[in-house]
């Protein structure tokens, strides 16, 4: 069964055998508006946990994603480009930014689960 | 969008505030005061519903104030000792679009001059100015009248925009009266119990009014209009992207105290008697620009790709030197691609020249591009 984890800059990522996909969620795309560009790092690309690697931007503003956790993008989801607005349709699901292969399992552990981030997003507003 | 400089000072509130909340408005800071960002809708939906009906702004944050004198020919020449434009040649209810200029030739502020129609009001001008800029506005106009002209603000007064194609048959049914404005023109009129000033203009590129009332009735008048399908509440997210595409200039962003109006494209506002003659501050800088061309010119900027660039991104030419600055920049939802304003140097206007901007350390390619990006829809006398 896939672990699913979450930043405090509110991304989410789901771990299956070692390979984790990550997207914003759906808190994150109701606060950021109407989304018009999304930018997904190339494959092969090895990010450290909390680097910038991704962009989403809505009418008003650009706003960094961060990988959760280091390791080598593999796959990054090639729609987006062509339809950012999915990411307010689907932020959990088809939206999903990029795959990863991740270097350091234990960085999840610093991670949120769903209850301590909803917890969190309610706590911050 | 960031006029709002660090302050300790509490944030103010319109007196539309209770309407925002109850309409369940997103409130941010802006210039000093509680604004609506967006409403439920959402800013690229609010955008696109005011160019396909109308949409209904809460501006009241702006700065209102009276220009009072003995007549309409010692007031003028008050302003015009100010501001490039012709004052003096305003007839009853016509309104202008000018800078405050500072002795280098800057603009201290942009804003609305409008004669009164009213005979009773002869010696009155009408000012609207930037609320991020007000209190500047006020002292520097204050200092520098001769005796017998003072400045009168108006804060009492709240002040609404209703911009789009279905503005004036809606207004119509209100007030009659409105609808035989045209472009640039203005008139006191009563809708419903209040007095209000409406002017056909606004900052949308869209036919439009702008109504100033007493603050006291700014609700009633809010409510009654929304009562109208066509006319939905439209926040400052949209109103940016809305002049952003109409090509229009935000203060602080696309022009300030180091900017010429010639720079800034717009040397149409300045008539023919003031450039001969001068008389206003900086007028040797601008009167040399408009022999020599200036510097330095504001432009429309296209990017090929769907990445917006935003204020601050430096244009480069193809072969890599830096040409110029974005000074406003995002998503035009009309468009329905990025769009931006910006300077370039002398030489690199030329509309079709490809350019690079340099966005999150990348060379993405663009144009330059005529302004507006959409074309604007005024209501101009036949």
């Amino acid at each position: 069964m896939a672990t699913e984890r979450f930043t405090k800059d509110h991304e989410w990522i789901r771990v299956d055998g070692g390979i984790g996909t990550v997207g914003i969620t759906h808190h994150a795309q109701t606060q950021l508006g109407d989304i018009v560009f999304v930018e997904v790092p190339e494959s092969g690309r090895k990010t450290k946990q909390g680097e910038a690697v991704a962009v989403v931007e809505s009418v008003k503003a650009a706003s960094d994603v961060f990988s959760p956790v280091s390791g080598e993008v593999i796959e990054a989801n090639a729609d987006l480009a062509g339809q950012p607005a999915l990411v307010n349709e689907d932020a959990e699901g088809k939206a999903w930014f990029f795959k990863l292969r991740i270097s350091d399992p234990a960085e999840l552990d610093k991670l949120m689960d769903r209850a301590a981030y909803e917890a969190f997003v309610k706590e911050s507003h | 969008m960031n006029a709002t400089p660090a302050s300790d000072q509490p944030l103010r509130r319109t007196a539309l505030y209770a309407q925002h909340v109850a309409l369940g408005a997103k409130m941010v800071p802006f210039a000093g005061y509680e604004m609506p960002v967006q409403y439920p809708l959402g800013i690229l939906k609010e955008h696109l519903h005011t160019r396909a009906q109308a949409g209904l702004f809460d501006v009241s944050h702006m700065g209102q104030a009276y220009l009072v004198g003995p007549d309409h020919a010692t007031t003028a020449a008050a302003l015009e000792t100010l501001v490039p434009a012709d004052v003096l040649d305003l007839k009853p209810g016509q309104q202008r679009y000018t800078q405050l200029l500072n002795d280098a030739g800057g603009i201290v502020d942009d804003l609305m001059v409008t004669r009164p129609a009213a005979a009773d009001d002869d010696g009155k001008l009408f000012l609207i100015v930037n609320a991020s800029r007000k209190d500047v506005d006020y002292a520097h106009i204050a200092a520098r009248l001769p005796e017998g002209v003072r400045l009168e603000p108006a804060p009492e007064r709240a002040l609404l925009a209703m911009q789009g194609p279905a503005a004036a048959q809606v207004l119509a049914s209100l007030c009659p009266e409105a609808s035989r404005l045209s472009f640039m023109t203005a008139a006191s009129a009563r809708i419903g119990e209040f007095d209000c000033h409406i002017s056909r203009s606004g900052y949308t590129g869209e036919d439009g009014f702008e109504i100033s009332l007493p603050a006291a009735g700014a609700a009633r008048l809010w409510q009654t209009l929304l009562r109208t399908d066509a006319l939905k509440p439209i926040g400052l997210g949209a109103r940016d992207s809305l002049r952003l595409e109409a090509g229009l200039c935000l203060y602080g962003h696309d022009i300030d105290e180091t900017t010429s109006p010639i720079e800034a494209g717009l040397g149409w506002s300045i008539q023919k008697r003031r450039r001969s003659t001068g008389g206003f501050p900086g007028a040797v800088r601008i009167q040399d620009e408009l022999a020599k061309g200036p510097k330095r010119e504001r432009v429309g900027i296209r990017p090929e790709g769907r990445a917006p660039a935003r204020e601050g991104t430096e244009v480069l030419s193809p072969s890599g030197e830096r040409i110029g600055v974005v000074t406003s920049g995002g998503f035009g939802p009309s468009v329905n691609a990025p769009v931006a304003m910006g300077y370039v140097a002398a030489g690199h206007a030329e509309i079709g020249r490809p350019v690079h901007l340099m966005v999150r350390s990348k060379a993405l390619p663009a144009a330059i591009a005529p302004l507006p990006f959409v074309p604007h829809r005024y209501s101009r006398k036949s």
